[in-house]
């Protein structure tokens, strides 16, 4: 079976956002990007589903500016066979919303026909958490979210999911779309020999109108702006101190 | 405008706290009826029913909507929810659950995780795990809203609503629920806890997270865990308090050995007094903590057990 793994390139998790001084969104210039982390977990767990013989082929696509397709790159050196790039803007601040990313991947889907799309359950920049949800409503596949563990049986995928309160097991259909939560892998880095490999593997790079899927905007985004800030406060001299304070503000 | 608030119910439980709380951030436009769909819904619906703002709730019982599976939701209510202009769930793995999935099905976007209600069509909403707050407008035809529960106050059980009855004759057969296993506990509820301490990668195993579940017993508090302590097997991810995990607002948040990362600081910083514990005085968990102790963790949490 095919695996489809959408990648977000988004604002490297080690750094911190900074909003742009005239309010219009974050500063996304000369700043280090990568691959978002949730879609990294997704990618690894679709890299062991190959290896233990439940998958074929691994398909990365990432949307957005012509950028992307170093994510993709490294999407191909940790072991994704090939890899598409859809370019939906040329403007990095331009961040495309999850139900136009869903067109788009529904429409790959339909033209490539895997069996599973693997998808991060949130990106780190917009932090929707809506994408994979939003694909698997589009196709009218099964969905699957939050998974921390997944089992690829016959017609069907197993899927414990990281629900408030514990863990929920659920069977969902093959073909489905299951998004990944942080402790289903630890993604493996690329090697040196796999990075070099990655640059002979194809990456086929489409628009949105290729595949007939129009780029639109549902919520408009007016203003960006810092949180409010909290005061850092008192560091204080011993236990009892604290204690007090603790006793303070409990049942208060 | 016609506002619907979808309850969490899990096996006929009403998760009370987020579902109030959802129902007092869209009560900031006006009355509000409630769906309150699950296998068993008497006891639901009684609730629900006495909150303030809601005018009618709509109780659909049947076992598909035992376990809250998205398939349930999107396939067969979409009708009803299409008739509403708003539709407002909690952002809980519930809401985040079926929300987007119903957007996708009407094609709408969802507005995850508000924190704040402007106006009809206006809303503000954290990104970037919190670092910046966005206000977006949103032009579709229906408004689909996740709510950030930590940000309201439960409404007051001060309400009388209508209990009405609605039929249903759908099916999901794209998902089958196998089993839950749900964390048993005596302690308060995470995201509802007046008092919360949690734990971080500086508690150092999973064993010596003891201590922080002791503190918080003798406090009756909850008990969260930082991203990092998550990661390294020290706590179940149900107690991760941050941007990828819970967010929490209790009156008290003790920090026990978290540096303050800025995924845990997303999840705790609206939290009314922070105490902050930690051995290194450089650690950015004192930048908003109001009240820190460098000292080593080991020896200050069984003390702070002790006298408090």
């Amino acid at each position: 079976m095919k695996i489809l793994v959408p990648v977000k390139r988004v604002l490297d998790y080690n750094v911190k956002a900074r909003v742009k001084a005239d309010g219009s969104g974050i500063d996304l210039a000369n700043v280090k990007m990568s691959m978002n982390p949730f879609d990294e977990i997704a990618l690894e767990e679709a890299i062991r589903l190959k290896e233990k013989g439940n998958a074929e082929e691994i398909i990365a696509v990432s949307i957005g500016v012509q950028q992307n397709q170093e994510t993709l790159r490294t999407a191909l050196a940790m072991g994704a066979d090939r890899a598409i790039l859809v370019v939906a803007t040329d403007d990095v601040h331009n961040d495309i919303e999850p139900l136009t990313v869903a067109n788009i991947l529904a429409a790959i889907a339909l033209k490539e026909g895997p069996s599973l799309v693997l998808c991060g359950k949130q990106a780190i920049d917009n932090d929707f958490n809506a994408t994979a949800q939003m694909l698997s409503a589009k196709l009218k596949w099964s969905q699957a979210t939050f998974a921390s563990e997944i089992d690829v049986r016959e017609d069907m995928v197993r899927v414990t999911r990281e629900v408030d309160g514990g863990l929920q097991t659920i069977d969902a259909k093959i073909p489905a779309v299951v998004s990944v939560d942080l402790r289903l892998n630890e993604p493996r880095y690329a090697s040196l020999p796999n990075i070099m490999k990655a640059k002979r593997k194809p990456l086929e790079e489409i628009s949105p109108a290729d595949l007939g899927v129009e780029i639109t905007q549902r919520l408009k985004v007016i203003k960006t702006k810092e949180p409010d800030s909290r005061e850092a406060g008192l560091i204080l001299e011993n236990i009892d101190q604290l204690v007090e304070k603790i006793q303070e503000n409990v049942g208060g | 405008m016609k506002i619907l608030v979808l309850a969490e119910i899990s096996n006929g439980e009403l998760a009370e706290d987020q579902t109030s709380k959802t129902v007092s951030a869209a009560a900031a436009l006006g009355q509000v009826d409630v769906l309150c769909a699950s296998n068993n819904c008497s006891d639901a619906s009684t609730k629900i029913a006495k909150m303030e703002h809601v005018e009618n709730v709509y109780v659909l019982e049947d076992e598909l909507f035992a376990q809250g599976l998205a398939e349930s939701y999107s396939e067969t209510l979409l009708d009803t929810i299409n008739s509403y202009s708003h539709v407002f769930a909690p952002s809980s793995s519930f809401g985040k659950n079926v929300l987007p999935r119903i957007g996708g099905m009407l094609d709408v976007m969802v507005i995850s995780d508000v924190s704040k209600v402007i106006s009809e069509d206006t809303f503000e909403r954290p990104v970037y795990a919190g670092n910046a707050i966005q206000t977006v407008q949103s032009v579709d035809k229906v408004k689909l809203i996740s709510v950030r529960t930590s940000n309201y106050s439960a409404v007051p059980s001060t309400g009388s609503a209508n209990i009405k009855k609605i039929d249903c004759k759908g099916n999901n057969p794209l998902t089958t629920f196998i089993e839950n296993k749900m964390q048993t506990s005596d302690r308060p509820e995470l995201t509802s806890a007046k008092v919360v301490v949690s734990g971080g990668r500086g508690v150092g195993s999973k064993e010596n997270f003891e201590i922080i579940e002791g503190l918080a017993d003798k406090l009756g508090a909850a008990v969260g865990a930082s991203r990092a302590a998550v990661d390294s097997g020290f706590a179940p991810n149900d107690w991760q308090v941050g941007q990828t995990g819970k967010v929490v607002a209790p009156d008290l948040y003790v920090a026990v050995g978290i540096s303050g990362a800025i995924q845990h600081l997303a999840g705790m910083k609206d939290s009314k007094v922070i105490v902050a514990i930690n051995k290194d005085e450089e650690a950015p968990i004192f930048q908003v903590a109001d009240f820190g102790l460098v000292d080593d963790l080991f020896k200050a949490v069984p003390e702070i057990e002790k006298k408090v």
